[in-house]
C-alpha cells in the first residue's frame, strides 16, 4: 500500500491522523492555513468584547465577560498548539498575522456599538461558531479535533450567557428592547456570512470533504444555523431583518434572502469597518508586551544558570 | 466555514508559514492533568513558558479553568522521546502473538468463571 493509500484508508475508516503520521503535503498545508486562521480569529475576537468590559452594566456581567474573553485567549492557545504539531511555530504564525499576511474571520471586523451587541455576539456569532466547531470535533486530524472538543464545551457557556443577556434586555424597557433589535439588525447578515461562500463558489470544499477536514458544506451549515436561530429570535420578540425569511413546509426548512456578497468580499479583502483598527491594536499589544516576554526569559536563564553552578 | 477565511477571487489560497522572528522564544512544555483522585495524569496539550514555574501557572490558566484537574505536570517538550512512525509497525506485529491473550485458551464451562 502506498503512503497516500494508507493515509486515505485511515481517514476513510474514521480513524484520526496524528502528528507523526505520513500525510500529503496539501493536507498539511490546508490544515496549517485553517488552524492558523482559526487561532488568529480567537485572539482578534477578544477585541470586540474586550471593548465592553469596563462598561458592563453590573459586576456580574463584567465577571462573565472577563471569563469569556479569557476563554477566547485560551482557544487561541489550544489552536496555535494544534498548528505547531504540523511543523510551524506560534511565533511565526503570529508574526505573519501582524504583517497582514494571514487573515482571520471577517466577523471580527464589525464593531460592537451598544451593550446589546455583547449579548448578540454570544448568541449569533458564538452560535454560528458552535455549528461549525461541532462538525470539526469529527475532523480527521487528531490534535485539531481534540482541541475542538474542549472549545465546544466552553462555547456553550458563551452562547448561553449571550442569549440570557438578551432575554433580560428584551424583558426590560422599550429602550432596552430597541437596543437588542438594533444589535440583531446589524449582526444578522454578518453572522450568516460566517459560513462562507455558496457551495457552488467554494473552491476547497470537495478536497476538504474527502480528507474529512470538513464534514458538512457551507450552505448546509448555514441552513442549520438559520433553522435553529429563528425560533430563538421569536422567543425574544425580535424581528430578523430579512423580508425573504419564511418557513418552507415542503423543504422542512426556513427560506431566507441572499447575502450581500459585495460586502462579504470587501471585508475579506480588508475593507470592513474595523480591519485596520483590529490589526493595529493587536500589533500594539504585542509590542507593548515585549519587555515582559524578554524579562521572563532573562529571569529564567539567570535562575537556570544559578542552579547549574 | 466559520473561521476559515474564503479565498477572494484573484488571491492565492497558499499562505506563508515561516518568517523572521525577533526576540527570544519561550520554550514549549507538554501538560498532563490528573482529572480526579484515583486516575493517572493524561496529556492534555502544550504551551509556551520561560520556565517550569510559569509553565505550571499557565497550565492552570489555559487548561484547568473549570475544575478539569486536581494535579498538573509540565514537562519540557524537547525531553520527550517518541517512536518514529515506522517503529510503530512493531506494535502492530506484537498483536499477532495471540497466545498472549487470555481469550485464546478454551476452558470448559463446568469449571465456572476463570
Amino acid at each position: 500500500m502506498s503512503p497516500e493509500e494508507r493515509f486515505q484508508s485511515i481517514v476513510d475508516a474514521e480513524d484520526k491522523i496524528e502528528p507523526t503520521d505520513w500525510m500529503p503535503d496539501a493536507y498539511r498545508k490546508t490544515l496549517i492555513r485553517q488552524i492558523a486562521q482559526h487561532a488568529h480569529s480567537e485572539v482578534i475576537g477578544m477585541q470586540p468584547e474586550g471593548n465592553w468590559i469596563s462598561r458592563a452594566p453590573t459586576l456580574h456581567r463584567k465577571a462573565i465577560l472577563m471569563a469569556k474573553v479569557q476563554d477566547e485567549a485560551g482557544h487561541g492557545l489550544y489552536l496555535y498548539s494544534a498548528a505547531e504539531t504540523l511543523g510551524v511555530t506560534r511565533n511565526e504564525l503570529q508574526e505573519l498575522l501582524h504583517q497582514g499576511k494571514h487573515k482571520y474571520s471577517s466577523i471580527f471586523n464589525y464593531p460592537t456599538l451598544n451593550w446589546a451587541d455583547i449579548g448578540t455576539v454570544g448568541w449569533l456569532v458564538d452560535g454560528a461558531a458552535i455549528t461549525n466547531q461541532v462538525m470539526l470535533t469529527r475532523c480527521s486530524y487528531g490534535p485539531y479535533a481534540r482541541g475542538m472538543v474542549r472549545i465546544c464545551k466552553e462555547e456553550s457557556f458563551h452562547q448561553r450567557q449571550g442569549y440570557e443577556l438578551l432575554i433580560k434586555l428584551c424583558q426590560g424597557s422599550d429602550e432596552q428592547k430597541a437596543l437588542a433589535q438594533d444589535a440583531l439588525d446589524r449582526w444578522w447578515w454578518p453572522s450568516l456570512m460566517m459560513f462562507g461562500p455558496h457551495d457552488t463558489e467554494s473552491t476547497h470544499t470537495e478536497q476538504s470533504m474527502a480528507w474529512k477536514i470538513k464534514r458538512v458544506s457551507n450552505d448546509d451549515l448555514r441552513q442549520q444555523f438559520v433553522d435553529m436561530t429563528v425560533p430563538q429570535a421569536d422567543y425574544l420578540g425580535l424581528r430578523i431583518p430579512d423580508p425573504g425569511l419564511r418557513w418552507n413546509e415542503a423543504r422542512g426548512h426556513y427560506d431566507f434572502g441572499e447575502i450581500d456578497w459585495d460586502e462579504f468580499w470587501a471585508v475579506v479583502r480588508g475593507d470592513g469597518p474595523m480591519n485596520r483598527e483590529r490589526l493595529a491594536h493587536k500589533v500594539d499589544a504585542w509590542q507593548e508586551g515585549a519587555w515582559v516576554r524578554e524579562a521572563a526569559l532573562a529571569y529564567a536563564e539567570k535562575r537556570a544558570g544559578r542552579s547549574a553552578a | 466555514m466559520t473561521y476559515e477565511v474564503p479565498v477572494a477571487p484573484g488571491e492565492s489560497a497558499d499562505i506563508e508559514t515561516s518568517t523572521e522572528i525577533s526576540g527570544g522564544v519561550w520554550p514549549m512544555w507538554e501538560v498532563f492533568v490528573r482529572a480526579r483522585r484515583g486516575v493517572s495524569h493524561v496529556h492534555i496539550g502544550s504551551l509556551h513558558a520561560p520556565d517550569s514555574e510559569t509553565a505550571l501557572q499557565n497550565a492552570r490558566d489555559v487548561y484547568t479553568r473549570r475544575g478539569e484537574g486536581v494535579s498538573v505536570w509540565v514537562v519540557p517538550s524537547r525531553e520527550v522521546r517518541a517512536f518514529e512512525p515506522d517503529d510503530a509497525v512493531d506494535y502492530v506485529e506484537a498483536n499477532e502473538k495471540v497466545y498472549r491473550m487470555a481469550t485464546t485458551y478454551e476452558i470448559p464451562e463446568e469449571v465456572g468463571q476463570m
